[in-house]
Formats: structure tokens, sequence, C-alpha cells
């Protein structure tokens, strides 16, 4: 074996390293926020709003209050000088319609399930009950419920400024000339139905007042911004507020929040001077924690007749809900620039006007913007290879930007640092054998099977590792983007390592474990990650749009790097060697030539520690920070195959195969990169064939448990084969790229492809989401001129799907 | 107030509670085992599954005054010196990311390896599917039950334990 094998045998980078978070969560030793118990403490509940939009005329409190165990009962109005309103960070444009937001409502209620008062009692029950005799009287306002129909000038009013929130563009090339003359045009309206995320763990919130400090407890994904927002939202100082988001069980984006029952529970404990505790039921969850997606798309390609592509032009209709909330309008803009896809094209055009309408609020749900582009590009490209009557991954190839093109700046303005389309797809056609299921395919179509075969293809890439302060800022977006670290040697040579990142679920502990390992030359063993608590970890951006490792990890590294510097200084000391001589490897500082006399890192912490000996002008203590903030985003990409069955007699949709070979750029754990890779896929599937939140005509949520909205069992997906390439990134020095949201990225479209692909000999084209056996058996029912009882939702049109299921 | 007794994880319990309390909150906020987590309020999601007198239930679904006399076994108390197989199964083979429904799909599990001591990937996916996870598409949690099943059973043919084996 060389010694670059040898050395590269030893690297932690790139191991299959099992979980250190792993020992606590499977021996059920966790710390839930709702398994935080405090003496004293009171629990919180709420009286939530059975109309879409009304106005509130009383609230009457009493009988809640004479009721055992009730400490206090609060309406809106009892908050209303110091509740504030809820922070939307990312109004989109100037003069984006940005609504007050109460955390419990005052006047008028916007949507079903919104705060409206609440109950503090010595425990859950006596809590509940006590909510459940609030009694409020309401004087109902008509709903806004289709947001089409909300820019119509009679449409009811959500807010008194209008229902249009916003309206955002972006032109590069000439778009009308790309479309003039174009010899193909394809022109198609997909629907992106509304999500609800379903986290496992129901939000929780632990508030434990002493004197003018407050410790808050949170299920959250961001507690550093949930400091700085609750302190703005409140008036309570900053520095008198300490966030800790201790185990938490999902988030997916929807913990990305500051929500109205954290800012509630913080008011009712310095109202009371007792600890509170609020815990949300999965149904009020459902109601009541942001959604996501709900667009309307109306994409544009045009095209020469061998398929080269002149430009791509997207209207957009973003259904905000009835508030903004952190990100809300954000959202459609981070899918702004993707509707390019990997492809390469003159002009681009992107609008999209933001709608308000009687729902819960939408925000950040896996991907965020970038799914819904994703499908409509990867949908349309398909809808283009028929129209050409050319093989989908042909045409997906002739456009494609090649590996050597890159650095690539795209029509809609973004550079691509790296990626290999080619490498991934060849690896991926393979695995999938695509050419004999094509053969089966025909052979099926020929014989009139009953159950159809249907290949789908996503070739996807995505922006992502949310940063670049700059760039955020030039989006108007208030926050910046950059991540913290501090990596400290102890006396005794172990390692203690601060992130500003805040993992709930994707393995930080371990895989900042193994960066720190190669850089410091340590012991995987050794090193303790510290996170989630603003009081250990003051600064931080936390954990969302894949920008842990891109951006945290990367701190983490640089970090490393400056303790290794001022390692150095001390080593040469000890070694009696210039610094310029003094080599560093596998954790053991050696002077070049001469003695070749050695020390390792845990000597030098020691020596730092005691501080003894130290050179003249270095301070005692082996520790560093780092700031990173990239200058630009990261772009993952890869290539998902799937081939389904669809059963022309029930609608019945089965999933046979599915293939991703995802390229994130150098892997630092390949097991942790696969359970990212699985899960996105799963959620993917989710849209594709099971899950929409559903509003009746009344705007009451009829999808409020998962008996009702259908998150996918073990029984419901398929066994994924998957694989990955890596093309490292240019834009950080790991190589890194993101990958908690590709896999849900890419997978939607792959999916409807190919169920769309098995029937399009029956001259359908499209099957509005979730297809659903009665929406596929509706559409072939359609395009076999059989009466479906339901034209409006047969899925065939190009301009259909109600929401109706 | 109704007085029960109930063994939990090997240590007895006696107790007044209100007859509708449900199981989940007597182990969680009573009791203090807090290991088992709740997921949803209609027992779908499984997260709260616990073992009584041997077989899963789902703690939420059952009243606590219904455990009265019964034999209740945690995640807290399912490893027996050492964790169990399902334990390191899910470890080894990553088949959890966020951890909540980890103790439930532990526990659902080991019930379906008592009934099925060696099932398929068919079968386990089917006989978990009163369990949701959110994070893991659950493909490593099918490795992981396999895994589990098969050193479960690589344990029992061991001529140390055969002679002790009843089952």
């Amino acid at each position: 074996m060389s010694t670059d094998t040898q050395v590269q045998a030893a690297a932690e980078i790139g191991r299959a390293r099992v979980r250190k978070e792993d020992t606590r969560l499977v021996t059920g030793q966790t710390t839930w926020t709702d398994n935080i118990q405090l003496p004293g403490m009171l629990h919180m509940a709420f009286a939530r709003s059975p109309h879409a939009h009304a106005r509130i005329t009383r609230v009457d409190l009493s009988a809640a209050r004479s009721m055992p165990g009730v400490v206090a009962a609060f309406s809106g109005a009892d908050f209303a000088g110091e509740q504030g309103s809820l922070p939307c960070a990312w109004p989109v444009t100037e003069d984006t319609v940005v609504p007050d937001h109460p955390p419990m409502a005052t006047d008028e209620v916007r949507y079903v399930g919104e705060a409206v008062a609440c109950v503090v009692a010595r425990n859950r029950y006596e809590a509940a009950d006590a909510a459940a005799a609030i009694d409020v009287d309401y004087e109902p306002l008509p709903p806004v419920l289709d947001m089409r129909a909300a820019l119509a000038d009679d449409s009811p009013k959500v807010h008194d400024a209008g229902n249009k929130c916003f309206e955002w563009s972006l032109v590069n090339g000439d778009a009308d000339a790309a479309f003039r003359d174009a010899p193909v045009v394809i022109e198609r309206n997909y629907r992106q139905q509304r999500l609800i995320p379903t986290a496992m763990e129901p939000r929780a919130v632990v508030c434990a007042p002493s004197g003018d400090e407050f410790t808050i407890w949170s299920a959250t994904q961001i507690p550093h911004i949930v400091r700085t927002m609750l302190a703005l939202v409140t008036g309570i100082s900053e520095q008198e507020l300490r966030v800790i988001a201790p185990d938490v069980g999902g988030g997916f984006g929807s913990k990305l929040q500051v929500t109205a029952e954290e800012v509630l529970t913080l008011l009712a404990a310095r109202k009371l001077h007792k600890p509170v505790k609020w815990t949300e039921s999965r149904s009020e969850g459902n109601m009541a924690v942001h959604h996501g997606r709900d667009q309307w798309q109306r994409i544009r390609i045009a095209a020469e007749r061998d398929g080269k592509l002149r430009g791509v032009s997207v209207d957009l209709l973003a259904d905000m809900g009835a508030y903004l909330m952190i990100v809300t309008p954000g959202v459609p803009l981070l899918g702004a620039f993707m509707y390019g896809g990997i492809y390469k094209m003159d002009a681009y055009s992107f609008r999209c006007t933001g709608v308000f309408t009687t729902k819960m609020p939408t925000d950040a749900y896996r991907g965020a913007g970038r799914p819904e582009a994703t499908f409509a590009i990867e949908r349309v490209m398909d809808e283009l290879a028929a129209e050409l009557g050319m093989d989908p991954m042909e045409l997906r190839q002739r456009n494609w930007i090649k590996h050597e093109e890159f650095p690539y700046t795209t029509s809609a303005g973004l550079t691509y640092d790296s990626g290999n389309y080619e490498a991934a797809t060849a690896r991926a056609l393979e695995m999938f054998g695509y050419e004999e299921l094509r053969k089966e395919q025909e052979r099926r179509r020929a014989n009139a099977d009953q159950v159809q075969l249907g290949i789908g293809i996503s070739t996807y890439t995505e922006m992502c590792g949310l940063a670049p302060s700059r760039i955020l800022g030039s989006l108007r977006y208030a926050a910046g983007g950059w991540e913290h670290a501090s990596v400290r040697m102890l006396a005794t040579g172990k390692v203690e390592v601060v992130t500003g990142v805040s993992a709930h679920g994707q393995g930080h502990e371990t895989a900042w474990s193994q960066i720190v390992a190669d850089a410091l030359g340590v012991p995987f063993e050794d090193i303790r990650i510290l996170h989630g608590d603003t009081l250990v970890s003051p600064k931080g951006m936390d954990t969302y749009g894949s920008r842990s490792l891109t951006v945290g990890g990367v701190a983490v590294r640089r970090a490393c790097d400056k303790v290794v510097e001022k390692a150095k200084v001390i080593a040469s000391a000890m070694l009696e060697a210039p610094p310029e001589e003094i080599e560093f490897s596998g954790g053991t500082f050696r002077a070049r030539g001469g003695s070749g006399a050695s020390t390792t890192i845990q000597e030098i912490a020691f020596s730092a520690f005691h501080a003894h000996d130290l050179p003249d002008g270095v301070e005692p203590s082996l520790d560093a920070d780092a700031t990173f903030d990239p200058e630009n985003f990261s772009y993952p990409h890869g290539t998902h195959l799937c081939a389904t069955e669809v059963d022309t007699e029930t609608g019945r949709v089965t999933i046979r195969s599915y293939v991703a070979v995802d390229d994130a750029g150098v892997v630092v754990n390949p097991l942790i990169l696969e359970g990212q890779v699985h899960g996105g896929i799963a959620q993917g599937i989710g849209q594709a064939l099971f899950e929409d939140a559903v509003y009746d005509d009344e705007g009451n949520l009829l999808t409020t448990t998962m008996a009702d909205y259908l998150v996918p069992s073990a029984a419901d997906l398929p066994s994924l084969a998957t694989d990955y390439t890596q093309t490292p990134a240019t834009s950080n020095p790991l190589g890194v790229k993101g990958i908690g949201e590709a896999g849900t990225i890419a997978s939607t479209p792959a999916v409807v492809n190919s169920i769309v692909d098995a029937l399009r000999p029956m001259g359908i084209r499209d099957i509005t989401m979730p297809c659903t056996p009665q929406r596929v058996w509706r559409a072939i029912q359609a395009a076999r001129g059989g009466n479906t009882g339901s034209a409006a939702d047969n899925g065939s049109a190009a301009d259909n799907g109600g929401d109706a299921r | 107030m109704t007085r029960i007794s109930v063994k939990i994880d090997g240590v007895s319990y006696t107790d007044d509670v209100e007859p509708r309390l449900l199981l989940v909150h007597y182990l969680r906020d009573v009791v203090g085992k807090t290991g088992t987590p709740i997921g949803c309020d209609t027992t779908n999601c499984g997260a709260c599954t616990v073992h009584m007198d041997g077989m899963s239930v789902k703690s939420c679904s059952v009243l606590a005054v219904q455990a009265d006399g019964s034999e209740i076994t945690t995640i807290e108390g399912i490893a027996n010196g050492e964790w169990h197989p399902l334990q390191s199964a899910f470890r080894e083979e990553h088949a959890l990311q966020c951890g909540y429904c980890t103790p439930g799909m532990i526990m659902a599990a080991a019930d379906l390896l008592r009934e099925n001591p060696d099932p398929s990937e068919q079968e386990v996916r089917d006989g978990l599917e009163g369990n949701l996870c959110r994070c893991t598409g659950y493909q490593n949690i099918v490795r992981a039950v396999r895994r589990a099943a098969q050193s479960s059973q690589a344990v029992r043919s061991s001529p140390a334990t055969q002679a002790g084996a009843t089952s």
C-alpha cells in the first residue's frame, strides 16, 4: 500500500461513520422540548378560530377562568400592548404588502386555526378542558380561498390593502425574440398543491422566567433567529433571552419559523412569573403549522425543431395564506432562478404574484421554491420531447451544460460552479436498465396490457447552501447567510466545537467530528460538537436551505485551520525550528530536516493551557473562531429515474423501480448522504402520489389528522437504488455541496413524468398531483371518452386540477 | 381517581390516576418515562408504541387504568445489559435521523420479529405500516429490522443459548 493510500484510508472525510447522536436516540434518553418538566410549570392551551374569516365580537373567558386548576386565561386584548406583530424577514419588493400579524388575533381572524384566546392551567388536561370552555362570538366574513379569483376586482378582501401581496419579475435576454417565430412553443399549467410539512415531533415551547431573564426551549430549527426576533417582537432586550433547541424531531422547514405560540408562551410566563409549557397536538399542528407549496404555474418553453432550447417563460401565482411569516414571500424567489434547470438557452423570463387567501400562511417546506421550479421544467421537457417525437433523455442531453463548460452562467443569471451531468446520468441509466425498460414499455403498449409501464426522468440541479449575505441582501432578505464556529482544544487534548447551525436529525455531531478529526489530526471520539443553545453557541444562522455543511461545516474547517496556525507558532518554539520549517500532518508537528523532533497537537494544547513557556506575544489557550460567508450558492445535481406501473382499469400507480444518482460534491459521510437522499425522495413521492392539504368551500381544513393527510408509510414506498458521483464544489474549501433538499426537489417530477409517460399513448399529458387512483382513473376515462362525472377534475386537460379529490 | 399498579421496565408503580388519563401521559408525565414520545392524537403515527404484557400497543390509545396489573416495556427498558439487537441494528444501518419515531419503531419491530422472526422486506414494510417516519424513507429501517432478525437468529442458534430457549 502506498503512502498516499494509507493517508486516504485514515481520512475521516468520506468514511461511513455511524452516528454519535444515535446513542441517546435509540435508548430513549432524549430531551424533546415536551420532555422538560420544571418545578411549578404551568400548561397552556389555545382556543382557535373555527372560521376562515370573521370579526371577533366577544371573547368570554369567565367560564374558563372558573375551571379547576386554571391560573389565568387571556384573549388577544390582554396581549395587545406587548405582543407586537410576527415578523416577515423577506418583503421581496419595496411595495410588498406586509399586514399586521398579531400572535393572538384581536379584532379579526383570517384562517381556521388562528389563535383567539388561551388558558394557563396546572396540567395539560385541565388546560384542554378550560380551553374548550372559552366562548367566542364571531361575525362571519366572506372567505377568500382561490388565489386566482382573489385577484379579481370584486373579490372579498383578506386585508384592507387588497389580496395582491407583491409582484416580482426577472428577465434575462430577449424573451420576446426567443418565442417569436419559434418553431415549437409548449405551454403548460401546473398545480403545486398545498402540503403540510409534518415533522414527526409536534411543536412545543417551554419558557422559564428568572427575574427579567427568560430561557425558552423550543422545537425549532432556528434558535438564533428566534432569539433575535422574539426581542424585536416583544421589546424584551435580546441579552435577556436565551433560546435552546434541544433534541428536535425533524423540521423540513416547518420549524424555520418564529411562531405565535413562542411569543405567547413567553408573554404568559412573563405575566405569571412561572414556567409555562405549550405542546401542540397533531390536529392543532396540521391547521396552525405553516404549510408549503401552493402555487399555480404557467410555463412556456420555446425550441427549435431539433430540440435546441430558445427560452423559457414562467408566470406564477403563489398563495401566501392569510399573513406573511418569516420568509413567506421569499419562497417562490428561491425557485425564481431555477426554471431553466440544467439547460442552456438564450432567454429567461419569470414573473410571480403573491396572493393573500384566508388559509394558513405558507412558508418554507423542504426545497422551498426549488421543487416547484424543478417540477415545471422537468415536466415541460417531457412534453417538449413528446411534441418533437424525441426520447426525453436525448432532449435533455442536447441541451444540458456540458461538464467542460463549468463554471457556467445560466440564462437566469446564476453561475453554477461545477457539475457533471453526463457522469451522473450515465451511472443512473446503467443502474436503471433504461433501454430494457423502454423495450418492455413498447411490448406492453403493443399488447394493450391492462397495466402500462411508464418511465420518468428528472435531471435536476438546485441552488442551496443559503448564504451569500450580499446576494440575500440584494434580494431584500433582512438577515445574512454567514455561519460561525469555535474550536477549542481542552487541557487534556480533547476538542470542543461550537457550531452556529442547529441540527434536528442531520447528524452534524458526527459529520463535524469527521471534519475536525481530519483537520486537527485528533481521534473522532475525542471531539464533542455543541449546538442549539444561544448561551453555548452565541453566534449562528441555524439550519435550513441545505446550508449546514456548505456554510457551517466550512466555518468549522476554517476555525480548525486557525487552531493549527496558532499551534504551529507554539510548536516552533518547542521544537526550536522556525515556523516555516514545521510540518503538520496527522496531529503531529515535525521539524523538517535537522533533528526531526516532533510534538503532538495535544501536547501543544497542554502547553497552551499551562502557559509556562509560551513564546512572547502568544496568548494562552489553543482555540479559534471563524465566520464563513461564501460568495456563491451550492449547486448539487443528479439524475433520478422512476419506472411506474399504472393499472388502466383501477388507476392504481405502483413504483416498480427508482434510481437516484446524486452529486453533492465531496461526500463527508456516505451513510448520512444516503439517508438524506432516501428521506428526500420519500417526501417528493409523497407530493406526487399522496399528500394534499384540502380546504372545503368554507375554508375549513379537512386534512387535520394523519388519517386524512397521507404521509407515506413503509408499505407505500419502494426500495430505492441510490449512488453518487463526486464533482467537488469550487465555491468552498471542502468542495462540498448541500444534499438535504435534493431528493425532494428531484423526485416529484420523476414520478409524475413516469405516470404521464405510461398514459401518453391515450392522449393524456398531465395528471394533477397528488396522482391518486381516482384522478388517474378519471383521466383515463376522460381520454377514452367515458363519463367521469367530474370533467373539471379529470386531470387530463392542460388547465385542470381543482382542489377537490 | 382510580388506583392502578403497573410494572414498567421492571419497576413497580402504584398511583391514583384520573380514569381518562392516557397510558402515554401516565408514562411521560407521572412516571417520567419520556423516552416514549407522542407524534399524533389519532393513533396513526405509532411513535408512542410500547409493549403491554409482551404485545405492542400504541400507548396513546390505551388508558392508564386499562394497564392496571400489567407489565409495560418501553424503549428505556428494552435493553438487557447490552443494547437490544434492534437498537444496535438501527444505529449500524442509519435507520434514524431525527430519532423521534425511533422508540415506537423499535418497539413495533420487536413485536413484528416476535411474530415473524425472519420477515421478508415486504413483510417488514407491511408490518410497520402503523409507524410513520418522515426522515428516512423507511429503507434503512427495513434493512435494520432484517439485520436484527439475522443477528437474533444467530443468537438463538448458538449452542450457549439453545438450552435455555423456550420458543
